[in-house]
């Protein structure tokens, strides 16, 4: 069985500062980390390789850098990684970067995707099922558990719900998308580690993927960032003395104003 | 494209089990802002099996021009194939200008399929949406990264212009049942092989197990309430708000609520979109846990009492006593709407 993980390396959020002078985002110093999502869903094809035996290639789109994730992934376990990387890319939103990414999967054999349900960067959440309609396969997002079918012809996952879950099973080939909670990665091996860096990591730009460069990087791009401002730093509300019911009021009033009820 | 074909705003009226949720009314209240400010109608689309005029009704009552009916006993249940197949087909037949999907865990793997499908832009969990005077473009305003950045984004050549819109956002209008309004059918065809996913097994949760890191409202008590049967008269307050109950670490270690509803240190790190804090003084490993909800609204009798600094709006009285009153309140204004 081959398995493709779709991995984002993404700047570790819970680091992020923002300058107080400037209200920009301060990027300087900030490590990079696998998507906490994306990492979810290598250890889930990991056991599966573990358990069932399957090829675990990981592919990212990203600049050269980005191979440190990958090198990581194989670290863990992964027998193949593969790193989409062109200027032409760049600047891409979720429609031609899931065009890239498929285009990049139309040259892999899989039976199965995983990606994170979504980056803490961008949290759009829709790279994923983007993949899954340019290439026509059927799609569970919002996955926490996965388990594999005897014959290895299908799967069963657990799908999750604000208000519940589902139980599905899908054939394969399909696309998933995995959540953080799904289960904890393991940690490189010092030997998988070892070995790791004497891997080769493939480096594919537009050419080998053959793709229109008018459909990918910001010309390919139906949306374009207009404006991106900081929210600004909270100042502490007001606080008033009053008895139970006033308060009551004055709170329900205060809701009302901001749409939470 | 010739994107003036694209008329008109056409909002998912998300429906589960048989009741049209929450979102498809807000998403009707944003979706009437910005037909009236286009001079375009709004029509809902509503999927499901055995859907009565009633619903389609409420959805005119509550801002829709036009309820488009997709009814078909495949569709009683969310199933990303055939539902994405029917906002395509009401897409390619009428043509919307804008169309607005709930940012739900169905919306958010609905929207991006049909987006591919379609080859237009969309843009995820918007929590600001408007008309640019100059264009008539739809300016679709998200946060990112954890809600440090906010970024304003357009989609100039493509229609028609998709948002996922973020829950318990955006306002409903109140109800006029002297609206009117049309209702079309949509002649759906769910083939096999559109049901390409078996559900085995479909669990509903109550929300006490649910995780507090999902919330979007939290009632949450500390130690100042005095005695767990105080802390348990919290949960009827969570139920009137939709929200969930968590708590201070002292509460937690006192036995009065699970570890799993603990807030801040060894606990979690929660970001709804209101956080009431009653009778919290607030550690700052409590604040660290909790300062980055939208909106805080806290209740102490010390007026001392640290958590103050951190509240949108803070309230000195005695956190029992507010409670129900605050419970009799809700229900008032629910009334009233």
């Amino acid at each position: 069985m081959n398995i493709v993980v779709c991995m984002k390396q993404v700047p570790d959020t819970t680091e992020v500062k923002i300058d107080p002078a400037t209200g920009t985002l301060i990027r300087e110093g900030i490590p990079s980390i696998i998507n906490p999502d994306d990492k979810s869903g290598l250890e889930a094809a990991l056991a599966l390789k573990d358990s069932a035996g399957a090829r675990v290639t990981v592919l990212s789109m990203g600049p050269p850098q980005a191979d440190v994730a990958l090198r990581e992934a194989l670290a863990m376990g992964a027998d193949e990684a593969i790193l989409l990387s062109d200027r032409a890319f760049g600047g891409a939103d979720t429609w031609a970067t899931s065009s890239t990414i498929a285009a990049a999967l139309r040259k892999l054999p899989f039976d199965l995707v995983i990606c994170g349900r979504q980056a803490i960067d961008g949290d759009t959440a829709q790279v994923g099922p983007q993949i899954a309609e340019h290439l026509g396969l059927p799609q569970v997002s919002y996955v926490s558990e996965l388990s594999l079918e005897a014959g290895q012809k299908s799967v069963v996952v657990k799908r999750v719900f604000e208000d519940g879950y589902q139980r599905i099973r899908v054939k394969l080939p399909c696309l998933l998308t995995a959540l953080r909670d799904m289960n904890s990665p393991r940690y490189m091996s010092v030997s998988g580690a070892f070995e790791a860096y004497g891997k080769q990591i493939k480096v594919w730009g537009l050419a080998d993927l053959g793709l229109d460069p008018q459909s990918i990087g910001l010309k390919g791009s139906p949306t374009r960032v207009k404006q991106s401002f900081t929210k600004g730093a909270k100042s502490a509300g007001k606080v008033y003395e009053l008895d139970a019911k006033e308060g009551a009021k004055l709170i329900v009033d205060r809701l009302k104003e901001k749409f939470i009820i | 494209m010739d994107i003036s074909e694209y008329k008109g705003v056409l909002v998912f009226a998300e429906r589960r089990a048989g009741t049209i949720q929450k979102i498809a009314y807000e998403l009707l209240g944003i979706g009437r802002t910005i037909a009236d400010a286009l001079g375009q109608p709004l029509a809902a689309l509503v999927v499901g099996s055995g859907i009565k005029d009633a619903e389609a009704a409420d959805l005119i009552a509550s801002g829709a021009d036009e309820v488009v009916v997709a009814d078909a006993p495949e569709l009683a249940a969310y199933v990303t194939e055939p539902y994405a197949k029917v906002l395509t087909q009401a897409i390619r037949e009428r043509k919307p200008g804008v169309v607005f999907v709930g940012a739900t865990t169905i919306g958010r793997d609905l929207a991006p399929r049909v987006s591919a499908r379609v080859h237009t832009g969309l843009t995820a969990d918007c929590t600001g949406l408007a008309v640019e005077d100059a264009t008539n473009n739809l300016l679709m305003t998200r946060p990112a990264f954890g809600g440090n950045i906010m970024a304003t984004i357009v989609c100039p050549e493509h229609r028609p212009q998709m948002s996922t819109v973020r829950p318990g956002v955006m306002r409903r209008l109140d109800k006029d049942p002297s609206r009117k309004g049309e209702v079309s059918r949509l002649d759906v065809k769910i083939e096999k092989a559109d049901l390409n996913v078996e559900i085995l097994e479909a669990v509903v949760e109550k929300a006490a197990r649910k995780n507090i890191e999902e919330a979007s409202v939290l009632v949450s008590g500390g130690r100042g309430l005095g005695s767990p049967e105080n802390y348990a008269k919290l949960s009827p307050l969570a139920e009137e708000l939709g929200g969930l109950v968590s708590a201070s670490r002292a509460v937690v270690d006192a036995g009065w609520a699970a570890p799993d509803r603990q807030v801040g240190q060894t606990g979690k790190t929660v970001r709804p979109d209101l956080y009431l804090a009653l009778g919290i003084s607030g550690m700052i490993q409590h604040i660290a846990g909790m300062e980055d909800s939208d909106y805080i609204v806290a209740v102490n009798k010390n007026p001392d009492a640290p958590i103050f600094e951190f509240a949108d709006v803070g309230i000195v009285t005695d956190a029992n006593k507010l409670v129900p009153a605050l419970v009799e309140e809700l229900r008032t204004a629910k009334l009233e709407r």
